[in-house]
C-alpha cells in the first residue's frame, strides 16, 4: 500500500554489479518505502536475480557502483548475515539443498537467530516444534517437512514453500523474492501467494522478482518496474504488469 | 603383477612364525587352511609398486613386530558396554581374534536364525558352509586375504534361512586389548532366498594400543534377499587394520553398505560386490573421517557380471590434519550385463592444507546399453550452501561447522541402527567443529532416515 511519508525502507542509487567480471546491472535507482509491494519484471537475462542477490550480499556478485541504504544504513558494508539480521530476507530462485542437516534444525536455528536479534525468547527443540506446526498450516505444509533434510529431494513447489515458511519465521521487514513462482503449479501458487500476503504488514516491504504476470493476480503490487539490460527501463502500476503479460517486453525495449 | 618369491617374505615369515593347523578342523577346511598358508608363504608384503596399493604405503606396518594375540584378555561387560548397540538381540564379540561367550548374546533367537561361532557351527551347519566359507573372498594373489584363512579358526559365522525375515540388527564386536598382537577376524554370513538381514561388523579397541587386525568377511545373499551391512571401523588411533569384504549378490537382491572409517594410523578396506544373478539393487555409502597422520584407504569393486544391476555409490572422506585419504572406485560391467544402472559419487573435504587425497574411479565397460556415471569433487565447503546459511543469518563460522558436520553425517544418518547413528554423529561432531566456535545446533536434531 502506497502511503504518504512512509518510512524509506530501502533506496538505492546507480547500482552496477558484476558477476565474474562481466557488468550485469548498469545503474539501478529504486526506492521501497515501508507497506509497500513492488515488482521487479523482466526477460530473461536482463538481470532482476542479479539485482535480488546483489542486495542479498551474494559472494559472487561483485558491487562495483552506486548506494544501496537500507533503514537509513550502508546496506553494502554489511556482511550476507548481518544484512538478514537486519531484517533483509531473500527467497531463493533456486533453494539449495543441504542433506545431513535436518530441516527442523535449521529452520529453528535461522529462527532463534533472528529471535537474539529481535530480543525474543529462543525457543527449544520442543516450544519451536509446536510454534512452527503453526506456521506450516498457512502454507499446507505437511509434517514430514521436518524429518527430511534441508530442501534434500524436495519438489520444486515443496522448496518454494518452504523459502516462505522461513519468511513466516524471520518476519523480515524487506523480502526480496527470486522467482518464488517459478515452478509452482496453480494451487502451489495460491498457497504460496497467500503465504506472502498473510506477511505483508504496513511496515515492511515486498519485493517480487518474476518473469511472468501470474503472481501478481494473487499479490498486487503497487508498482511494477521492467528491467532490461541490467537497468529499470520502465516503472508502473499494476496495469502495466497486465500489458506486460498481454504485449510481452519486446514493445519496453524498443520504447527505452 | 605381484612377485612371487621362492623364500617366504620375511615379516609374513614372521608373522606366520610357529604356525599350527588350527584345531577343530575338517578336512576341507584344512585343505583350505593349507592353500592359503601356501599362498601366504609364497606371496610378498605389497609395496607402492603395485597398482593396487598406488597410494598406500603399508611400510609402517611392516616395522612393527607383531605376533599372534594370545586369548588372555578377559574384558568385562562394563567395559564393552559402551560399544553394544541396543537394537542388537544377537550378539558375537571376539577379544584379540578369540570368541569370548560371556560378551555374547545368542539365546532366544528364532527358528531358522543362526548366529553362532565359526568352529560350533562347523559341527552343526557344515553343509551350508562348506560351499561358501573361504570360496568368494579370495586369496590367491592377497596376502593379507591368505594369512587370515590360513589362520581362520574363531570366525562368526551368520545364516538366515530362506524367507526368514530377522527385524533386528546382528552385531559383531570385534575388540582389540593387546599391545603389538595380529588378529584375524573372520565372519561368514548367509542370507537365504526371500530373507532380510541387518549384520553389523564393530571394529574397536579397549585402550590405545598398537596392533594388527587382518579382517575378512564373506556375505552371500540369496534370490531376494535383503541385507544391510554396518560397517565400523574405529580402532584405535596407532592400530593397523586391513579389510577385505567380499560379497556374492543372487537375482533380485538387495544389498546396502554403509562402511565407516575412523581410527587406525593405517587402514585399507577392500569391498568386493560380485552381481552372479540379474536385477540386483546395491548401495554402497562410505565414510573416512581422518586427522593427524591417518591414512584410510577403501578400494571398492562393483562387478556387474549380469544384466540388470543398478548400484548407487556414495563415498566421502572429510580429511584433517596431515592424514591422507584414498578412494579407488571400481565398477565393472561384463560383456551381455546389459541395462546396467551404476553410479559413483566421490566427495572428498579437505580441512587443512596439509591433508591429502587420492580419489580414483575406475570404469571398465564391456556392454553398449548401460547407464554409468562417476563424479568425485574434492575441496572446500559448497559456496552456494555457505551463502545459503549465512542469509539466514547464521555467522559464517557457524554456517561453516554446520556444513562441515553435515558433511558426514550424510552417510551417518543413512544407517538403519539409531543407537550407531547418534554415536557416529558425535564423533563427527568433535572432529569437525572449529573448537572456538560453538555448536550452531542442538543434538539429537540429525536427520532420521
Amino acid at each position: 500500500m502506497i502511503r504518504a511519508g512512509a518510512k524509506v525502507l530501502l533506496e538505492v542509487k546507480g547500482l552496477r554489479a558484476k558477476v565474474a567480471g562481466v557488468e550485469i546491472l548498469k545503474g539501478i535507482d529504486l526506492t521501497v518505502r515501508a507497506g509497500e509491494v513492488h515488482a521487479v519484471m523482466g526477460p530473461n537475462g536482463s538481470g532482476k536475480s542479479t539485482f535480488a542477490k546483489a542486495l542479498a550480499g551474494h559472494p559472487a556478485y561483485e558491487v562495483s557502483g552506486g548506494t544501496a541504504a537500507y533503514d537509513g544504513g550502508d546496506l553494502f558494508a554489511l556482511a550476507p548475515e548481518q544484512r538478514a539480521r537486519a531484517g533483509l530476507f531473500l527467497g531463493f530462485q533456486y533453494p539449495v539443498e543441504i542433506p545431513g542437516v535436518s530441516n527442523s534444525a535449521f529452520l529453528r536455528l535461522a529462527y532463534n537467530t533472528m529471535q537474539a536479534v529481535r530480543g525474543g525468547d529462543e525457543l527449544d527443540p520442543l516450544e519451536f516444534d509446536d510454534y512452527l506446526r503453526e506456521k506450516m498450516k498457512l502454507l499446507a505444509i505437511d509434517a514430514s517437512f521436518l524429518d527430511r533434510a534441508v530442501n534434500d529431494g524436495f519438489s520444486g513447489g515443496e522448496k518454494k514453500r518452504n523459502e516462505i515458511l522461513q519468511m513466516a519465521l524471520l518476519e523480515p521487514r524487506l523480502a526480496i523474492l527470486d522467482e518464488t513462482d517459478s515452478g509452482l503449479d496453480i494451487d502451489a501458487l495460491r498457497v504460496v501467494a497467500n503465504g506472502v500476503n498473510r506477511l505483508v504488514k504496513p511496515d515492511n516491504a515486498v519485493v517480487l522478482v518474476t518473469h511472468y504476470q501470474r503472481m501478481l493476480n494473487y499479490i498486487v503490487p503497487d508498482y511494477v518496474h521492467v528491467m532490461d539490460g541490467g537497468c529499470i527501463v520502465k516503472t508502473g502500476g499494476k496495469a502495466l504488469a497486465e500489458e506486460l503479460e498481454a504485449r510481452g517486453y519486446d514493445w519496453v525495449k524498443a520504447a527505452a | 603383477m605381484k612377485m612371487t618369491v621362492t623364500a617366504p617374505h620375511p615379516y609374513i615369515d614372521a608373522l606366520l612364525k610357529g604356525y599350527e593347523v588350527p584345531r577343530g578342523g575338517v578336512s576341507w577346511l584344512n585343505e583350505r587352511r593349507a592353500q592359503a598358508l601356501e599362498r601366504a608363504n609364497a606371496l610378498t608384503v605389497p609395496t607402492t609398486r603395485d597398482e593396487e596399493w598406488r597410494f598406500t604405503d603399508i611400510s609402517p606396518l611392516t616395522r612393527v613386530p607383531f605376533r599372534r594375540a594370545v586369548g588372555t584378555a578377559r574384558p568385562v561387560m562394563a567395559e564393552v558396554a559402551r560399544f553394544i548397540a541396543p537394537e542388537a538381540t544377537a550378539r558375537l564379540t571376539f577379544v584379540d581374534g578369540v570368541f569370548a561367550p560371556e560378551l555374547s548374546a545368542t539365546v532366544g533367537l528364532p527358528y531358522g536364525v543362526v548366529v553362532s561361532p565359526l568352529v560350533a557351527a562347523l559341527d552343526t551347519h557344515a553343509a551350508v558352509i562348506e560351499p561358501h566359507l573361504a570360496r568368494h573372498a579370495g586369496f590367491e594373489r592377497e596376502v593379507f586375504a591368505a594369512l587370515n584363512t590360513a589362520y581362520l579358526r574363531d570366525g562368526a559365522f551368520v545364516w538366515i534361512a530362506r524367507d526368514r525375515n530377522h527385524p533386528t540388527p546382528v552385531q559383531l564386536l570385534y575388540l582389540s586389548t593387546q599391545q603389538e598382537a595380529a588378529a584375524y577376524p573372520r565372519c561368514l554370513a548367509i542370507v537365504e532366498a526371500g530373507a532380510d538381514c541387518t549384520l553389523i561388523e564393530d571394529y574397536a579397541s579397549l585402550g590405545e594400543r598398537v596392533y594388527f587386525n587382518d579382517a575378512v568377511t564373506e556375505i552371500v545373499a540369496g534370490e531376494g534377499a535383503r541385507v544391510r551391512h554396518v560397517r565400523v571401523q574405529r580402532e584405535a588411533g596407532g592400530a593397523f587394520h586391513i579389510g577385505h569384504c567380499a560379497v556374492a549378490l543372487a537375482k533380485d537382491a538387495h544389498y546396502a553398505s554403509h562402511a565407516v572409517a575412523l581410527g587406525a594410523r593405517l587402514s585399507r578396506l577392500n569391498l568386493d560386490v560380485l552381481q552372479q544373478g540379474e536385477g540386483v539393487e546395491v548401495r554402497m555409502d562410505g565414510l573416512a573421517l581422518i586427522s593427524g597422520r591417518q591414512l584410510a584407504d577403501t578400494h571398492s569393486l562393483m562387478d556387474h557380471a549380469r544384466p540388470h544391476g543398478r548400484c548407487r555409490q556414495l563415498h566421502k572422506c572429510v580429511v584433517g590434519g596431515a592424514a591422507h585419504a584414498v578412494f579407488n572406485g571400481r565398477i565393472v560391467v561384463r560383456p551381455g550385463s546389459q541395462l546396467t544402472d551404476s553410479a559413483q559419487q566421490s566427495r572428498n573435504l579437505l580441512l587443512s592444507d596439509k591433508a591429502h587425497v587420492d580419489t580414483k574411479p575406475q570404469l571398465e565397460i564391456f556392454a553398449d546399453d548401460v547407464k554409468c556415471s562417476h563424479g568425485a569433487t574434492v575441496g572446500q565447503l559448497d559456496a552456494e550452501q555457505l551463502f545459503y546459511l549465512r542469509s539466514r543469518g547464521l555467522p559464517d563460522g557457524k554456517a561453516r561447522n554446520l556444513l562441515t558436520y553435515a558433511f558426514g553425517a550424510e552417510v551417518i544418518d543413512r544407517i538403519p541402527v539409531p543407537s550407531l547413528v547418534e554415536q557416529l554423529e558425535e564423533t563427527v561432531l568433535a572432529q569437525t567443529q572449529i573448537p572456538t566456535l560453538s555448536l550452531p545446533f542442538v543434538k539429537g536434531e540429525g536427520v532420521r532416515p
